[in-house]
């Protein structure tokens, strides 16, 4: 018996020394490079081509036979969850505009980021639906495998990012230029913070040293959240400059605790306006819980309209417009043809807004948000300006948006171009994941 | 002077008295009840909330749970294998399978009489194994690599097991909150995994997508036959034969013996001069090792991807699916292929409804209510309830 468990415990140990090495491996080569090799702050390079991303296809005139569509559609979650919602309502909406009928749409809800997508999509298919649609970026890689095994099927991950680089007929993915309204959500928490400055409202708790602070819980730390978080940060600071931003993640798309505890961090660390990239009213409702006890906090939100969580303190939500692209794409499904392989649209075609403002925003924010969509349609103001931010001190004049060979940094196509990063530009999905000076990632 | 009252004892309403073994039909006469009335309240539940008549809800539950359409319409048995494929009922066939090896692994410890709510854990620990191997020694030669992974997936789960064993046995730890504690170290360590491997990007994926190295499918070329390549079935025929093997384990082996007695009592097993801790060591290493495979199955067969949900829950399912199967093997064929046919049953009845209101949420009441009734009637089996008029007529 001691024998047995001996050689279990030598067992034991092996296995621990190999994973400690492995992860050891894999953090030196990550720290080896001084300078970064997918950016940088000297010389241009050649500006990428734009990818497959379509910003323009929406009209669509009707050619085929509505009764005879069916769509296959699996959701991550169910209408009780803001995401999935925003997805379920836009594609209600846009079948319901376009004359296909409820028995037409066949729902799998709840279906996890694994191979039950399979199970769901070819069910789906065995049902006779033709055109199927996911909601979520882990959806992506089981659709795909459904894509090389049915080429009659249309496919469309959304959120997603590889279809550009496969170039299937049959696989989509889609995202909206949600950077947009993030950066208009900004301007209103800006506007808020001006009024509380001049108000004389703020004490130098919420300050570091000329700077006020305000905070951002984000879901995890990769290109989308940052991208998010970036273009809300520069929205704000674009009425007061002199402000920095911490986050704090909470790894998880959707975790009341963890976000309301986020939250109540950011608010102890004395940041006086909370925005969000999570999609629970966790954050919203620990800044209700602040000002009911006499803190000066406000909440930006995210999805839905955050005015029932935080009644005195929900300023806007920035938000999708789901509806735009699935009219588009259901059409498409009408008529029988291919769907744009990537396809991103913002303000220019209402694919992203701001959800209605609370009584809390400061006076005249209607009319300056109004402002401000009109330049970002016009292009006068460009939400990534490379001249409103810098890196490391230093403004950036190139930076790649793919990767390549898979080992996680960048290495192709340069999208900053006319003195702006383009979003959106190679992919649909946010690309944006440079860390600005003046965001400090707290975790 | 005092008058002594006559004091009456007061009776109660009724009292629960232990039945003697309830004749066979009899009992399956009460779990046939209990499964109808079980349906009758998830009928009304359904009418109530979204006025949907107990005919289309049966209907609905049916298709849902076993649906083959077009399958015996298809011609040729190819068309009909695909169309079989792409069926409700072969997702509830392939959905039981997985929860059944983890009610087949639970059973031994259970019969043990060692409660080990670890399954999920061990599950997933060995699927870690697994697809650590195949993630970091994608370019081993197919058939090596699969068989590696399989090794170190059962020595993971097994480790997994035998942990909470070896406390329980030199400290007289407490073995369900020890198990229950090691699935959420083994929750955590496939976290960082999937965080690590993730890297910059929003999700794994799978591993290995475009090399399919340490995947099932790579064992065969494409002039196999469609049946014989496709990985669910050999996942359900492993499953089958691990059920038969463990079922003859604990019947007629010598330590299949052994863990009936330490079950009855460690005393009478002491006195037998059989080592409670010997046992227990190898019965929850057996445990384990089954579940890593399930683990293993999981990552080279199915998902080829890691997760903290990979599991799905069946770890804590399949303890329900082992109770109620009083631990045996067979009994559990049955047992998971009906859980798992209620879940995707009432699935199909959320899908289909929701536009009215009626929530995946809502789909899981059906399931609660199934299982509550089907448990509830074990009461009724193994006691009786007597009334005051009753016990009088008993004692008369």
């Amino acid at each position: 018996m001691k024998k047995i468990l001996s050689l279990l415990l030598a067992l034991v140990m092996v296995f621990a020394v190999v994973l400690t090495f492995a992860s050891c491996g894999e953090s030196e080569t990550s720290d080896d490079a001084e300078l970064p090799t997918w950016y940088g702050w000297e010389g241009t390079k050649e500006v990428a081509k734009q990818g497959s991303v379509n910003t323009t296809a929406s009209e669509v005139s009707l050619t085929g036979d509505v009764s005879a569509v069916k769509i296959g559609l699996i959701m991550i979650g169910d209408e009780t969850e803001g995401y999935t919602k925003a997805h379920m309502d836009g594609i209600k909406t846009a079948a319901k505009n376009l004359g296909i009928a409820d028995e037409q749409l066949v729902w799998k809800l709840v279906v996890p980021e694994s191979d039950a997508v399979v199970t769901a999509g070819k069910q789906l298919i065995a049902d006779g639906c033709t055109y199927i649609f996911s909601n979520s970026y882990g959806h992506q890689a089981y659709m795909q495998t459904l894509a090389e095994e049915y080429p009659n099927v249309h496919f469309v991950a959304a959120t997603g990012d590889t279809a550009a680089g496969l170039g299937y007929k049959n696989f989509s993915n889609c995202f909206t230029g949600v950077y947009q309204c993030r950066y208009v959500s900004g301007v209103v928490a800006g506007l808020k913070l001006k009024e509380l400055i001049d108000g004389g409202k703020l004490t130098d708790a919420n300050k570091d040293g000329d700077n006020y602070k305000i905070g951002y819980v984000g879901a995890f730390n990769y290109a989308e959240v940052v991208s998010g978080y970036t273009a809300f940060y520069l929205g704000l600071k674009s009425i007061v400059p002199n402000v920095v931003m911490d986050v704090q993640y909470t790894s998880s798309w959707f975790d009341f605790d963890k976000e309301k505890a986020a939250a109540q961090l950011l608010i102890d660390r004395g940041c006086c306006i909370i925005s969000q990239h999570a999609d629970s009213a966790g954050a919203p409702t620990a800044v209700q819980e602040a000002l009911t006890n006499g803190k000066t906090v406000y909440s930006v939100g995210y999805n839905v309209s955050m005015l029932d969580a935080c009644p005195d303190g929900a300023l806007t939500s920035a938000t999708n417009n789901w509806f735009v692209y699935y009219q588009y794409a259901l059409a498409c499904a009408i008529n029988g043809s291919d769907i744009a392989t990537n396809w991103a649209a913002g303000y220019e075609k209402e694919a992203v807004t701001t959800t209605e403002l609370g009584k809390a925003c400061a006076a005249g924010t209607a009319e300056k948000v109004a402002e401000v969509v009109a330049d970002i349609k016009s292009g006068k103001i460009k939400v990534f300006d490379t001249s409103k931010f810098t890196v490391g001190g230093k403004n950036v004049t190139w930076c790649y948006a793919t990767d390549t060979n898979a080992d996680w940094t960048n290495d192709a196509n340069n999208v900053i171009s006319d003195g702006q990063f383009l979003e959106s530009y190679v992919q649909a999905a946010p690309a944006f994941a440079l860390r600005i000076d003046g965001i400090t990632e707290l975790n | 002077m005092s008058k002594t009252k006559e004091v009456k004892a007061k009776e109660p309403l009724f009292h629960i008295v232990a039945r003697d073994v309830m004749h066979p039909g009899a009992s399956f006469g009460i779990r046939v009840a209990a499964f109808v009335v079980a349906l009758l309240l998830s009928a009304l539940f359904v009418w109530v909330t979204v006025k949907v008549d107990l005919i289309t809800f049966l209907k609905t539950m049916f298709r849902g749970a076993f649906g083959m359409d077009k399958v015996f319409e298809a011609e040729g048995f190819e068309n009909a294998w695909t169309a079989l494929l792409s069926s409700y009922m072969w997702a509830t066939l392939k959905a039981a399978a997985k929860l059944l090896i983890i009610a087949v692994a639970l059973g031994p410890a259970f019969k043990m009489r060692f409660w080990n709510v670890g399954a999920e854990g061990q599950v997933i620990i060995g699927a870690m194994a697994a697809a650590f191997v195949m993630y970091h020694y994608s370019t081993m030669p197919g058939p090596l690599l699969l068989l590696v992974m399989l090794v170190v997936s059962i020595l993971a789960g097994g480790i997994w097991g035998l942990i909470p064993a070896f406390f329980k046995t030199k400290l007289n730890t407490n073995e369900t909150l020890f198990t229950l504690m090691m699935n959420y170290i083994a929750m955590k360590i496939a976290d960082y995994f999937y965080n690590l491997w993730r890297g910059a990007k929003s999700a794994l994926g799978m591993i290995n997508q475009t090399s399919r190295a340490g995947w099932l499918r790579s064992l065969w070329s494409g002039k196999d036959a469609a049946w014989f390549r496709n990985e669910d079935l050999w996942f359900m025929i492993i499953v089958l034969v691990f059920t038969v093997l463990m079922f003859f384990y604990l019947k007629s082996t010598k330590q299949g013996y052994e863990i009936a007695v330490v079950g009855e009592s460690h005393n009478t097993a002491r006195y037998a001069g059989i080592s409670v801790t010997k046992v227990m060591l190898r019965t929850m290493a057996i445990s384990g090792a089954i579940c890593g495979i399930c683990g293993f199955l999981l990552v080279s067969s199915q998902s080829h991807t890691i997760n903290s949900a990979m599991a799905g829950g069946f770890g804590f399912t399949a303890i329900i699916v082992a109770w109620l199967s009083k631990f045996n093997s067979f009994t559990m064929i049955g047992t998971s292929v009906l859980i798992v046919a209620l879940q995707n049953g009432s699935m199909l009845m959320a899908n289909t409804y929701s536009d009215r209101g009626f929530s995946p949420s809502a789909a899981d009441v059906i399931v609660a209510i199934m299982l509550l009734m089907v448990i509830g009637c074990e009461f009724f089996i193994k006691y009786r309830v007597m009334f005051k008029h009753s016990a009088k007529e008993a004692k008369a």
